[in-house]
Protein backbone atom coordinates (compact mmCIF):
# COMPACT_ATOMS: atom_id res chain seq x y z
CA UNK A 1 0.00 0.00 0.00
CA UNK A 2 1.11 3.34 -1.01
CA UNK A 3 1.78 6.10 1.73
CA UNK A 4 -1.50 7.29 3.13
CA UNK A 5 -0.26 10.98 3.43
CA UNK A 6 -0.43 10.37 -0.69
CA UNK A 7 -3.98 9.85 -1.18
CA UNK A 8 -6.71 11.63 -2.30
CA UNK A 9 -9.39 12.86 0.47
CA UNK A 10 -12.04 10.54 -1.87
CA UNK A 11 -9.66 7.71 -1.46
CA UNK A 12 -8.80 8.36 2.00
CA UNK A 13 -13.01 8.46 2.63
CA UNK A 14 -13.26 5.71 0.93
CA UNK A 15 -10.52 3.64 3.24
CA UNK A 16 -11.44 5.06 6.16
CA UNK A 17 -15.55 4.12 5.71
CA UNK A 18 -14.60 0.52 4.49
CA UNK A 19 -12.00 0.42 7.87
CA UNK A 20 -8.93 -0.57 5.54
CA UNK A 21 -7.68 2.63 7.40
CA UNK A 22 -8.09 4.87 10.53
CA UNK A 23 -8.32 8.57 10.96
CA UNK A 24 -5.17 8.47 13.19
CA UNK A 25 -3.05 6.29 10.95
CA UNK A 26 -3.68 8.95 8.18
CA UNK A 27 -2.53 11.45 10.74
CA UNK A 28 0.42 10.15 11.74
CA UNK A 29 1.69 9.77 8.06
CA UNK A 30 0.71 12.89 7.50
CA UNK A 31 2.54 14.23 10.96
CA UNK A 32 5.86 12.37 9.60
CA UNK A 33 5.85 13.92 6.10
CA UNK A 34 5.37 17.24 7.89
CA UNK A 35 8.44 16.70 10.29
CA UNK A 36 10.37 15.35 6.81
CA UNK A 37 9.78 18.34 5.21
CA UNK A 38 11.20 21.60 7.31
CA UNK A 39 12.98 22.60 3.58
CA UNK A 40 9.57 23.45 2.60
CA UNK A 41 9.13 25.86 4.53
CA UNK A 42 5.27 24.97 4.44
CA UNK A 43 4.41 24.47 7.66
CA UNK A 44 4.37 27.37 10.26
CA UNK A 45 2.92 26.34 13.34
CA UNK A 46 2.44 22.32 13.54
CA UNK A 47 -0.42 20.97 15.75
CA UNK A 48 -0.16 17.51 16.30
CA UNK A 49 -1.81 17.43 19.33
CA UNK A 50 -4.85 19.24 18.06
CA UNK A 51 -4.51 16.47 14.93
CA UNK A 52 -4.35 13.18 16.94
CA UNK A 53 -6.98 14.56 19.45
CA UNK A 54 -9.64 15.29 16.24
CA UNK A 55 -8.45 12.44 14.40
CA UNK A 56 -9.37 9.96 17.27
CA UNK A 57 -12.71 11.40 17.59
CA UNK A 58 -13.52 11.32 13.98
CA UNK A 59 -12.46 7.54 13.83
CA UNK A 60 -15.44 7.58 17.00
CA UNK A 61 -18.09 9.15 14.26
CA UNK A 62 -16.60 7.10 11.50
CA UNK A 63 -17.14 3.83 13.48
CA UNK A 64 -20.56 5.48 14.94
CA UNK A 65 -21.60 5.41 10.94
CA UNK A 66 -22.30 9.09 11.15
CA UNK A 67 -19.48 10.56 9.38
CA UNK A 68 -19.62 13.02 6.35
CA UNK A 69 -17.01 13.12 3.86
CA UNK A 70 -14.10 15.12 5.36
CA UNK A 71 -14.45 13.56 8.59
CA UNK A 72 -10.70 11.86 9.45
CA UNK A 73 -8.99 13.88 6.50
CA UNK A 74 -6.22 15.33 7.64
CA UNK A 75 -6.00 19.40 6.07
CA UNK A 76 -3.29 22.62 6.50
CA UNK A 77 -4.85 25.69 7.08
CA UNK A 78 -3.73 28.71 5.96
CA UNK A 79 -2.28 31.27 8.31
CA UNK A 80 -4.63 33.60 7.29
CA UNK A 81 -7.95 31.73 9.02
CA UNK A 82 -8.06 32.18 12.85
CA UNK A 83 -8.04 29.06 14.56
CA UNK A 84 -8.82 29.19 18.34
CA UNK A 85 -6.00 28.96 20.55
CA UNK A 86 -3.52 28.54 17.43
CA UNK A 87 -0.95 31.05 16.49
CA UNK A 88 -2.78 32.78 13.84
CA UNK A 89 -0.40 35.83 11.99
CA UNK A 90 -1.20 35.74 8.66
CA UNK A 91 2.77 36.00 8.49
CA UNK A 92 2.84 39.21 9.58
CA UNK A 93 5.01 40.25 12.39
CA UNK A 94 2.58 42.60 13.52
CA UNK A 95 0.56 39.27 14.86
CA UNK A 96 3.52 38.08 16.20
CA UNK A 97 2.08 36.00 19.43
CA UNK A 98 -1.43 36.57 18.48
CA UNK A 99 -4.03 33.35 19.25
CA UNK A 100 -7.71 34.02 18.97
CA UNK A 101 -10.23 33.48 21.12
CA UNK A 102 -12.47 32.35 18.13
CA UNK A 103 -12.01 30.07 15.18
CA UNK A 104 -12.80 31.32 11.59
CA UNK A 105 -16.60 30.18 10.11
CA UNK A 106 -14.73 27.74 7.88
CA UNK A 107 -12.32 26.40 9.79
CA UNK A 108 -15.07 25.09 12.06
CA UNK A 109 -17.28 23.81 9.44
CA UNK A 110 -14.19 21.65 8.50
CA UNK A 111 -14.06 20.62 11.85
CA UNK A 112 -17.41 20.48 12.40
CA UNK A 113 -17.82 18.03 9.55
CA UNK A 114 -14.70 15.83 11.45
CA UNK A 115 -12.24 17.51 9.32
CA UNK A 116 -8.17 17.08 11.44
CA UNK A 117 -6.54 20.07 11.26
CA UNK A 118 -2.38 19.22 11.08
CA UNK A 119 -1.20 23.33 11.16
CA UNK A 120 -1.18 26.59 9.75
CA UNK A 121 0.37 26.81 6.53
CA UNK A 122 2.80 29.74 4.93
CA UNK A 123 0.95 32.25 2.89
CA UNK A 124 2.69 35.80 1.85
CA UNK A 125 2.04 38.57 4.54
CA UNK A 126 -1.63 39.60 4.75
CA UNK A 127 -2.12 37.96 1.51
CA UNK A 128 0.21 40.12 -0.27
CA UNK A 129 1.98 38.62 -2.99
CA UNK A 130 2.51 36.10 -5.24
CA UNK A 131 5.59 34.02 -4.20
CA UNK A 132 5.60 33.55 -0.85
CA UNK A 133 8.69 35.92 -0.15
CA UNK A 134 6.86 38.67 1.63
CA UNK A 135 6.59 36.19 4.68
CA UNK A 136 7.64 37.07 8.36
CA UNK A 137 8.39 33.25 8.44
CA UNK A 138 10.24 33.45 5.20
CA UNK A 139 9.75 31.73 1.31
CA UNK A 140 7.69 28.82 1.33
CA UNK A 141 9.57 26.56 -1.26
CA UNK A 142 8.11 24.59 -4.88
CA UNK A 143 8.38 20.96 -4.37
CA UNK A 144 9.40 20.84 -7.86
CA UNK A 145 12.40 21.99 -9.91
CA UNK A 146 13.47 22.56 -12.92
CA UNK A 147 14.77 19.37 -14.01
CA UNK A 148 18.42 18.51 -12.58
CA UNK A 149 18.70 22.00 -11.65
CA UNK A 150 18.84 22.67 -7.65
CA UNK A 151 17.18 26.01 -7.78
CA UNK A 152 14.84 26.94 -4.94
CA UNK A 153 11.80 27.46 -7.04
CA UNK A 154 8.14 29.87 -5.97
CA UNK A 155 5.00 27.75 -4.62
CA UNK A 156 3.37 30.66 -5.83
CA UNK A 157 1.02 33.20 -3.62
CA UNK A 158 -0.12 34.23 -1.91
CA UNK A 159 -1.12 30.54 -0.42
CA UNK A 160 2.27 29.20 -1.32
CA UNK A 161 2.43 27.28 1.82
CA UNK A 162 -1.02 25.82 1.57
CA UNK A 163 0.40 24.89 -2.84
CA UNK A 164 3.51 23.42 -1.33
CA UNK A 165 2.29 21.20 1.64
CA UNK A 166 -0.88 20.14 -0.68
CA UNK A 167 1.98 19.05 -3.99
CA UNK A 168 4.49 17.21 -1.89
CA UNK A 169 1.58 14.99 0.14
CA UNK A 170 2.09 16.49 3.38
CA UNK A 171 -1.63 16.56 4.08
CA UNK A 172 -4.67 15.39 2.01
CA UNK A 173 -5.50 19.42 1.15
CA UNK A 174 -5.77 22.59 2.16
CA UNK A 175 -7.57 25.87 3.12
CA UNK A 176 -6.28 28.29 0.69
CA UNK A 177 -7.89 32.57 0.13
CA UNK A 178 -8.23 34.48 -2.82
CA UNK A 179 -7.98 38.09 -3.57
CA UNK A 180 -6.00 38.58 -7.04
CA UNK A 181 -5.25 35.18 -7.87
CA UNK A 182 -4.01 33.78 -4.39
CA UNK A 183 -5.21 30.04 -4.83
CA UNK A 184 -5.38 29.88 -8.43
CA UNK A 185 -2.02 30.57 -9.15
CA UNK A 186 -0.49 28.80 -6.60
CA UNK A 187 -1.99 25.60 -7.58
CA UNK A 188 -1.01 26.26 -11.29
CA UNK A 189 3.03 26.86 -9.65
CA UNK A 190 2.49 23.48 -7.83
CA UNK A 191 0.60 21.17 -10.35
CA UNK A 192 -2.36 20.76 -8.24
CA UNK A 193 -6.10 22.05 -8.48
CA UNK A 194 -7.30 25.21 -7.02
CA UNK A 195 -10.93 26.30 -6.56
CA UNK A 196 -11.96 30.08 -5.94
CA UNK A 197 -15.70 30.47 -5.52
CA UNK A 198 -18.11 32.84 -6.13
CA UNK A 199 -18.14 35.83 -3.75
CA UNK A 200 -20.45 35.26 -0.92
CA UNK A 201 -19.82 31.18 -1.17
CA UNK A 202 -17.49 31.03 1.84
CA UNK A 203 -17.97 32.74 4.68
CA UNK A 204 -15.37 35.97 5.34
CA UNK A 205 -15.78 35.63 9.27
CA UNK A 206 -12.17 34.85 11.05
CA UNK A 207 -10.38 35.06 7.93
CA UNK A 208 -7.69 38.38 8.44
CA UNK A 209 -9.40 40.62 6.02
CA UNK A 210 -6.96 42.15 2.77
CA UNK A 211 -9.63 43.58 0.31
CA UNK A 212 -13.32 42.47 1.87
CA UNK A 213 -14.90 42.58 -1.35
CA UNK A 214 -12.87 40.46 -3.33
CA UNK A 215 -11.32 38.05 -0.55
CA UNK A 216 -12.67 34.53 -0.87
CA UNK A 217 -11.35 31.28 0.42
CA UNK A 218 -11.23 27.95 -1.36
CA UNK A 219 -9.88 24.38 -1.51
CA UNK A 220 -6.63 23.68 -2.67
CA UNK A 221 -6.60 19.63 -3.25
CA UNK A 222 -4.51 17.22 -5.43
CA UNK A 223 -7.92 16.61 -7.80
CA UNK A 224 -10.90 18.18 -9.07
CA UNK A 225 -12.94 15.42 -7.08
CA UNK A 226 -11.62 16.24 -4.11
CA UNK A 227 -12.28 20.14 -4.51
CA UNK A 228 -16.02 19.36 -4.44
CA UNK A 229 -16.07 17.50 -1.49
CA UNK A 230 -13.62 20.14 0.46
CA UNK A 231 -15.91 22.86 -1.46
CA UNK A 232 -18.76 21.31 -0.42
CA UNK A 233 -17.90 21.19 3.49
CA UNK A 234 -16.46 24.93 3.12
CA UNK A 235 -19.00 26.69 1.80
CA UNK A 236 -22.48 27.92 2.98
CA UNK A 237 -24.54 31.22 4.85
CA UNK A 238 -23.07 32.20 8.10
CA UNK A 239 -25.19 35.20 9.32
CA UNK A 240 -22.03 36.44 10.84
CA UNK A 241 -20.37 37.65 7.59
CA UNK A 242 -23.01 40.45 5.67
CA UNK A 243 -21.88 39.39 2.46
CA UNK A 244 -22.49 35.39 2.96
CA UNK A 245 -25.21 34.36 0.30
CA UNK A 246 -27.81 32.39 1.51
CA UNK A 247 -28.01 29.64 -0.93
CA UNK A 248 -27.88 26.12 -0.69
CA UNK A 249 -24.82 24.68 -1.41
CA UNK A 250 -25.14 21.38 -3.59
CA UNK A 251 -23.44 18.29 -3.11
CA UNK A 252 -20.61 19.44 -6.08
CA UNK A 253 -19.37 15.56 -5.72
CA UNK A 254 -22.91 14.18 -6.94
CA UNK A 255 -22.25 17.02 -10.04
CA UNK A 256 -19.51 15.78 -11.63
CA UNK A 257 -20.53 12.89 -14.12
CA UNK A 258 -18.15 14.74 -16.97
CA UNK A 259 -20.81 15.00 -19.26
CA UNK A 260 -19.91 18.23 -21.54
CA UNK A 261 -21.91 17.58 -24.30
CA UNK A 262 -23.22 20.91 -25.77
CA UNK A 263 -21.67 23.21 -23.37
CA UNK A 264 -20.23 26.66 -24.87
CA UNK A 265 -16.61 27.54 -23.92
CA UNK A 266 -15.63 30.96 -24.41
CA UNK A 267 -12.10 31.54 -25.69
CA UNK A 268 -11.44 35.18 -24.59
CA UNK A 269 -9.42 36.65 -27.63
CA UNK A 270 -7.76 39.68 -25.12
CA UNK A 271 -6.16 37.00 -22.69
CA UNK A 272 -3.26 36.36 -25.79
CA UNK A 273 -0.74 38.49 -24.53
CA UNK A 274 2.19 39.99 -26.36
CA UNK A 275 5.53 37.79 -25.06
CA UNK A 276 3.42 34.79 -23.86
CA UNK A 277 5.33 31.73 -23.45
CA UNK A 278 5.08 29.57 -26.41
CA UNK A 279 3.95 27.15 -24.20
CA UNK A 280 1.74 28.69 -22.83
CA UNK A 281 -0.32 28.95 -25.90
CA UNK A 282 0.13 25.99 -26.71
CA UNK A 283 -1.60 24.56 -23.81
CA UNK A 284 -4.20 26.75 -23.65
CA UNK A 285 -4.99 25.11 -27.52
CA UNK A 286 -4.74 21.59 -26.39
CA UNK A 287 -6.98 22.34 -23.38
CA UNK A 288 -9.63 23.79 -25.63
CA UNK A 289 -9.01 20.81 -27.94
CA UNK A 290 -10.34 18.67 -25.25
CA UNK A 291 -13.40 20.04 -24.21
CA UNK A 292 -13.99 20.28 -27.98
CA UNK A 293 -13.04 16.26 -28.19
CA UNK A 294 -15.37 16.01 -25.20
CA UNK A 295 -18.42 17.21 -26.96
CA UNK A 296 -17.93 21.19 -25.39
CA UNK A 297 -18.24 23.60 -28.53
CA UNK A 298 -16.11 26.17 -28.68
CA UNK A 299 -16.52 30.01 -29.32
CA UNK A 300 -14.36 32.99 -29.90
CA UNK A 301 -14.94 35.55 -26.98
CA UNK A 302 -13.67 39.24 -26.26
CA UNK A 303 -13.83 40.84 -22.72
CA UNK A 304 -12.76 43.81 -23.98
CA UNK A 305 -11.57 45.39 -20.76
CA UNK A 306 -9.79 43.37 -19.54
CA UNK A 307 -6.05 44.93 -19.74
CA UNK A 308 -7.59 47.81 -17.33
CA UNK A 309 -8.46 44.90 -15.01
CA UNK A 310 -5.08 44.74 -13.23
CA UNK A 311 -4.26 48.70 -12.93
CA UNK A 312 -8.19 48.79 -11.29
CA UNK A 313 -7.69 45.67 -8.90
CA UNK A 314 -3.99 47.55 -7.89
CA UNK A 315 -6.39 50.66 -6.73
CA UNK A 316 -9.36 48.95 -5.27
CA UNK A 317 -7.47 46.19 -3.28
CA UNK A 318 -4.90 48.61 -1.73
CA UNK A 319 -7.76 50.76 -1.03
CA UNK A 320 -9.63 48.37 0.67
CA UNK A 321 -6.75 47.17 2.62
CA UNK A 322 -5.58 50.59 3.30
CA UNK A 323 -8.97 50.31 5.60
CA UNK A 324 -8.66 47.41 6.72
CA UNK A 325 -5.21 47.38 8.19
CA UNK A 326 -6.09 50.29 10.36
CA UNK A 327 -7.00 48.16 12.73
CA UNK A 328 -3.26 47.08 13.61
CA UNK A 329 -2.56 50.22 15.74
CA UNK A 330 0.03 48.18 19.11
CA UNK A 331 -3.60 48.60 21.18
CA UNK A 332 -5.60 45.09 21.23
CA UNK A 333 -3.69 42.66 19.90
CA UNK A 334 0.29 41.85 18.70
CA UNK A 335 2.87 43.68 18.07
CA UNK A 336 3.49 47.36 20.06
CA UNK A 337 6.69 49.27 19.33
CA UNK A 338 9.00 50.17 22.22
CA UNK A 339 8.13 53.66 22.96
CA UNK A 340 11.44 56.20 23.45
CA UNK A 341 10.76 58.73 26.63
CA UNK A 342 8.44 61.28 25.25
CA UNK A 343 6.85 59.23 22.85
CA UNK A 344 2.54 59.36 22.51
CA UNK A 345 -0.16 57.95 21.05
CA UNK A 346 0.89 58.92 17.31
CA UNK A 347 4.48 57.60 17.93
CA UNK A 348 2.63 54.51 19.07
CA UNK A 349 0.92 53.78 15.94
CA UNK A 350 3.80 54.85 13.68
CA UNK A 351 6.64 53.00 15.39
CA UNK A 352 4.59 49.71 15.62
CA UNK A 353 3.19 50.00 12.12
CA UNK A 354 6.71 50.10 10.57
CA UNK A 355 8.22 47.93 12.57
CA UNK A 356 5.38 45.08 12.34
CA UNK A 357 4.98 45.46 8.46
CA UNK A 358 7.03 44.11 5.61
CA UNK A 359 8.11 46.72 2.86
CA UNK A 360 4.94 45.53 0.23
CA UNK A 361 2.78 45.40 3.13
CA UNK A 362 3.65 49.27 3.76
CA UNK A 363 3.63 50.14 -0.07
CA UNK A 364 0.26 49.07 -0.20
CA UNK A 365 -1.15 50.24 2.52
CA UNK A 366 0.21 53.74 1.69
CA UNK A 367 -0.28 53.25 -2.09
CA UNK A 368 -4.40 52.90 -0.86
CA UNK A 369 -3.70 55.62 1.69
CA UNK A 370 -2.83 58.02 -0.88
CA UNK A 371 -5.75 56.64 -3.56
CA UNK A 372 -8.45 57.31 -0.96
CA UNK A 373 -6.86 60.86 0.22
CA UNK A 374 -8.79 63.75 -0.76
CA UNK A 375 -8.88 65.28 -4.04
CA UNK A 376 -7.77 61.67 -5.69
CA UNK A 377 -10.53 59.62 -4.37
CA UNK A 378 -12.70 60.22 -7.60
CA UNK A 379 -9.91 60.66 -10.00
CA UNK A 380 -8.58 56.83 -8.37
CA UNK A 381 -11.05 55.09 -6.37
CA UNK A 382 -14.28 56.14 -7.82
CA UNK A 383 -12.78 56.05 -11.82
CA UNK A 384 -11.58 51.96 -10.67
CA UNK A 385 -15.29 51.16 -9.44
CA UNK A 386 -16.51 52.35 -12.47
CA UNK A 387 -14.13 50.21 -14.36
CA UNK A 388 -14.38 47.32 -11.99
CA UNK A 389 -18.10 47.65 -12.97
CA UNK A 390 -17.36 47.67 -16.56
CA UNK A 391 -15.23 44.55 -16.53
CA UNK A 392 -17.93 42.78 -14.59
CA UNK A 393 -20.25 43.74 -17.46
CA UNK A 394 -17.71 42.01 -20.07
CA UNK A 395 -18.49 38.84 -18.56
CA UNK A 396 -22.25 38.99 -17.63
CA UNK A 397 -22.87 40.14 -21.49
CA UNK A 398 -20.81 36.96 -22.63
CA UNK A 399 -22.63 35.05 -20.33
CA UNK A 400 -25.86 36.48 -21.69
CA UNK A 401 -24.83 35.05 -24.94
CA UNK A 402 -24.95 31.62 -23.71
CA UNK A 403 -21.16 30.63 -22.85
CA UNK A 404 -21.04 28.49 -19.63
CA UNK A 405 -17.24 28.46 -18.90
CA UNK A 406 -13.97 30.48 -20.36
CA UNK A 407 -11.31 29.15 -20.48
CA UNK A 408 -7.89 30.56 -19.90
CA UNK A 409 -4.37 30.16 -18.74
CA UNK A 410 -4.15 30.37 -15.11
CA UNK A 411 -0.80 32.02 -15.28
CA UNK A 412 1.74 33.98 -17.61
CA UNK A 413 4.58 31.42 -16.80
CA UNK A 414 5.58 28.80 -15.23
CA UNK A 415 7.13 28.83 -11.43
CA UNK A 416 10.10 31.19 -10.76
CA UNK A 417 13.04 31.21 -9.02
CA UNK A 418 12.50 32.29 -5.52
CA UNK A 419 14.75 35.59 -5.60
CA UNK A 420 14.24 36.05 -9.14
CA UNK A 421 11.98 39.04 -8.77
CA UNK A 422 13.79 40.47 -6.25
CA UNK A 423 15.00 43.74 -8.25
CA UNK A 424 12.32 43.75 -10.57
CA UNK A 425 9.68 46.94 -9.58
CA UNK A 426 6.83 45.73 -7.76
CA UNK A 427 4.45 46.04 -11.28
CA UNK A 428 6.29 43.17 -12.57
CA UNK A 429 5.71 41.15 -9.86
CA UNK A 430 1.73 42.28 -10.23
CA UNK A 431 1.69 40.84 -13.83
CA UNK A 432 1.48 37.27 -12.19
CA UNK A 433 -2.18 38.30 -11.50
CA UNK A 434 -3.12 38.99 -15.39
CA UNK A 435 -4.95 36.16 -16.22
CA UNK A 436 -6.56 35.20 -12.49
CA UNK A 437 -7.62 39.35 -10.95
CA UNK A 438 -10.37 39.77 -13.59
CA UNK A 439 -12.17 36.68 -11.71
CA UNK A 440 -12.11 38.55 -8.26
CA UNK A 441 -13.37 41.81 -9.87
CA UNK A 442 -16.36 40.27 -10.89
CA UNK A 443 -16.68 37.34 -8.08
CA UNK A 444 -16.78 34.69 -10.38
CA UNK A 445 -16.06 31.40 -9.65
CA UNK A 446 -12.68 30.32 -11.08
CA UNK A 447 -10.63 26.98 -11.14
CA UNK A 448 -7.00 26.21 -11.77
CA UNK A 449 -6.38 22.84 -13.25
CA UNK A 450 -2.96 21.40 -13.85
CA UNK A 451 -3.01 20.64 -17.37
CA UNK A 452 0.42 19.85 -18.17
CA UNK A 453 4.57 20.28 -17.95
CA UNK A 454 6.74 23.06 -19.25
CA UNK A 455 10.02 21.48 -21.28
CA UNK A 456 11.82 22.15 -17.69
CA UNK A 457 9.03 19.89 -15.93
CA UNK A 458 7.50 22.05 -14.22
CA UNK A 459 3.61 22.29 -13.95
CA UNK A 460 1.55 24.56 -15.93
CA UNK A 461 -2.31 25.12 -15.11
CA UNK A 462 -5.32 26.16 -17.06
CA UNK A 463 -8.21 28.07 -15.77
CA UNK A 464 -11.92 27.54 -16.07
CA UNK A 465 -14.05 30.61 -15.26
CA UNK A 466 -17.42 29.55 -13.92
CA UNK A 467 -20.92 31.86 -13.95
CA UNK A 468 -21.48 33.29 -10.81
CA UNK A 469 -23.08 30.31 -7.82
CA UNK A 470 -22.40 27.33 -10.27
CA UNK A 471 -19.54 25.83 -9.06
CA UNK A 472 -20.93 22.63 -9.95
CA UNK A 473 -20.97 23.06 -13.42
CA UNK A 474 -18.08 24.70 -13.16
CA UNK A 475 -16.30 21.69 -10.92
CA UNK A 476 -17.70 19.32 -13.95
CA UNK A 477 -16.19 21.03 -16.91
CA UNK A 478 -13.09 21.11 -14.86
CA UNK A 479 -13.53 17.13 -14.16
CA UNK A 480 -13.75 16.47 -18.00
CA UNK A 481 -10.94 19.02 -18.75
CA UNK A 482 -8.99 17.08 -15.66
CA UNK A 483 -9.64 13.59 -17.09
CA UNK A 484 -8.49 14.57 -20.88
CA UNK A 485 -5.27 16.26 -19.68
CA UNK A 486 -4.73 13.12 -17.83
CA UNK A 487 -2.14 14.82 -15.36
CA UNK A 488 -0.49 12.38 -12.78
CA UNK A 489 2.93 13.73 -12.15
CA UNK A 490 4.34 14.33 -8.98
CA UNK A 491 7.55 16.16 -8.07
CA UNK A 492 10.22 14.23 -7.71
CA UNK A 493 11.51 14.42 -3.60
CA UNK A 494 14.46 15.74 -2.62
CA UNK A 495 13.31 17.70 0.51
CA UNK B 1 1.35 61.51 -11.85
CA UNK B 2 4.78 61.53 -9.58
CA UNK B 3 4.85 61.69 -6.02
CA UNK B 4 7.35 64.21 -4.23
CA UNK B 5 9.47 63.26 -1.31
CA UNK B 6 6.91 65.76 0.22
CA UNK B 7 4.04 63.65 -0.92
CA UNK B 8 5.40 60.74 0.43
CA UNK B 9 5.87 61.71 3.84
CA UNK B 10 2.61 63.24 4.06
CA UNK B 11 0.96 60.01 2.86
CA UNK B 12 3.24 57.86 5.29
CA UNK B 13 1.77 59.98 8.00
CA UNK B 14 -1.33 59.83 6.93
CA UNK B 15 -0.95 56.15 7.24
CA UNK B 16 0.88 55.93 10.29
CA UNK B 17 3.50 54.40 9.22
CA UNK B 18 6.71 55.77 10.11
CA UNK B 19 9.37 56.28 7.43
CA UNK B 20 13.22 57.52 7.70
CA UNK B 21 13.90 61.02 5.88
CA UNK B 22 16.82 58.74 4.15
CA UNK B 23 14.20 56.24 2.73
CA UNK B 24 11.80 58.63 1.44
CA UNK B 25 12.79 59.13 -2.04
CA UNK B 26 12.95 55.54 -3.04
CA UNK B 27 9.69 55.60 -1.07
CA UNK B 28 8.19 58.13 -3.44
CA UNK B 29 10.14 56.55 -6.70
CA UNK B 30 8.12 53.18 -6.09
CA UNK B 31 4.43 54.83 -4.96
CA UNK B 32 5.29 57.07 -8.34
CA UNK B 33 5.71 53.63 -10.43
CA UNK B 34 2.27 52.07 -9.17
CA UNK B 35 0.50 55.06 -9.94
CA UNK B 36 2.16 55.42 -12.97
CA UNK B 37 0.86 52.20 -13.82
CA UNK B 38 -2.68 53.02 -12.69
CA UNK B 39 -2.82 55.79 -15.19
CA UNK B 40 -3.93 53.10 -17.82
CA UNK B 41 -7.53 53.79 -16.12
CA UNK B 42 -7.67 57.21 -17.75
CA UNK B 43 -7.93 55.52 -21.20
CA UNK B 44 -11.54 54.17 -20.51
CA UNK B 45 -14.68 55.88 -21.19
CA UNK B 46 -16.88 56.00 -17.71
CA UNK B 47 -18.81 57.92 -18.92
CA UNK B 48 -22.45 57.14 -17.18
CA UNK B 49 -21.25 54.10 -15.86
CA UNK B 50 -22.18 53.90 -11.95
CA UNK B 51 -19.17 52.80 -9.39
CA UNK B 52 -19.60 49.28 -8.34
CA UNK B 53 -20.79 48.78 -5.20
CA UNK B 54 -21.21 45.57 -4.39
CA UNK B 55 -20.15 42.47 -6.75
CA UNK B 56 -23.33 40.43 -5.87
CA UNK B 57 -26.72 41.98 -6.77
CA UNK B 58 -27.73 40.83 -3.49
CA UNK B 59 -29.56 42.80 -0.56
CA UNK B 60 -27.76 42.77 2.59
CA UNK B 61 -29.28 40.96 5.18
CA UNK B 62 -30.80 42.76 7.71
CA UNK B 63 -31.66 41.59 11.46
CA UNK B 64 -33.07 42.90 14.83
CA UNK B 65 -31.12 45.55 16.52
CA UNK B 66 -30.78 43.38 19.75
CA UNK B 67 -27.45 42.58 21.61
CA UNK B 68 -26.64 38.84 20.62
CA UNK B 69 -23.21 38.77 21.49
CA UNK B 70 -20.80 39.82 24.18
CA UNK B 71 -19.95 39.57 27.80
CA UNK B 72 -16.14 38.09 27.70
CA UNK B 73 -14.31 41.04 28.60
CA UNK B 74 -11.15 38.65 29.31
CA UNK B 75 -11.33 36.54 26.30
CA UNK B 76 -11.18 40.45 24.44
CA UNK B 77 -7.93 42.05 26.72
CA UNK B 78 -6.39 38.68 26.33
CA UNK B 79 -4.27 39.54 23.52
CA UNK B 80 -3.53 42.91 24.13
CA UNK B 81 0.12 44.16 24.50
CA UNK B 82 -0.62 45.69 27.84
CA UNK B 83 -3.89 45.85 29.81
CA UNK B 84 -4.78 47.17 33.13
CA UNK B 85 -7.77 46.87 35.32
CA UNK B 86 -10.31 45.52 32.95
CA UNK B 87 -9.17 48.02 29.67
CA UNK B 88 -6.49 48.72 26.99
CA UNK B 89 -3.61 50.74 28.19
CA UNK B 90 -1.80 53.35 25.54
CA UNK B 91 0.58 56.33 26.27
CA UNK B 92 -0.95 59.06 27.92
CA UNK B 93 -3.51 60.75 25.09
CA UNK B 94 -4.29 64.00 26.73
CA UNK B 95 -1.96 66.58 28.46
Amino acid sequence: MSDLNNLTIAEARDKLRAGDTTAVELTEACLSAIDAADALGAFVHKTPEIALERAKAADARIQAGDAPAMCGIPVGIKDLFCTKGVASQAASGILEGFKPEYESTVSQKLADDGAVMLGKLNMDEFAMGSSNETSVYGNAVNPWRRGNDDAALTPGGSSGGSASAVAADLCLAATGTDTGGSIRQPAAFTGIVGLKPTYGRCSRWGIVAFASSLDQAGPMTKTVRDAAIMGTAMMGHDPKDSTSADLPVPDFEAMLTGDIKGKKIGIPAEYRMDGMPEEIEKLWHDGAEMLKDAGAEIVDITLPHTKYALPAYYVVAPAEASSNLARYDGVRYGHRAKLAQGDGIVQMYEKTRAEGFGPEVKRRVMIGTYVLSAGFYDAYYNRARKVRALIKKDFEDVFAAGVDAILTPATPSAAFGLGEMADADPVQMYLNDVFTVTVNLAGLPGISVPAGLDKQGLPLGLQLIGRPWEEGDLLNTAYALEAAAGFVSKPVKWW
Amino acid sequence: MSIDIDTARKVAHLARIAVDEADLPALAGELSQILTFMEQLNEVDVEGVEPMTSVTPMRLKRRDDVVTDGGYQDQILSNAPDAREGFFAVPKVVE
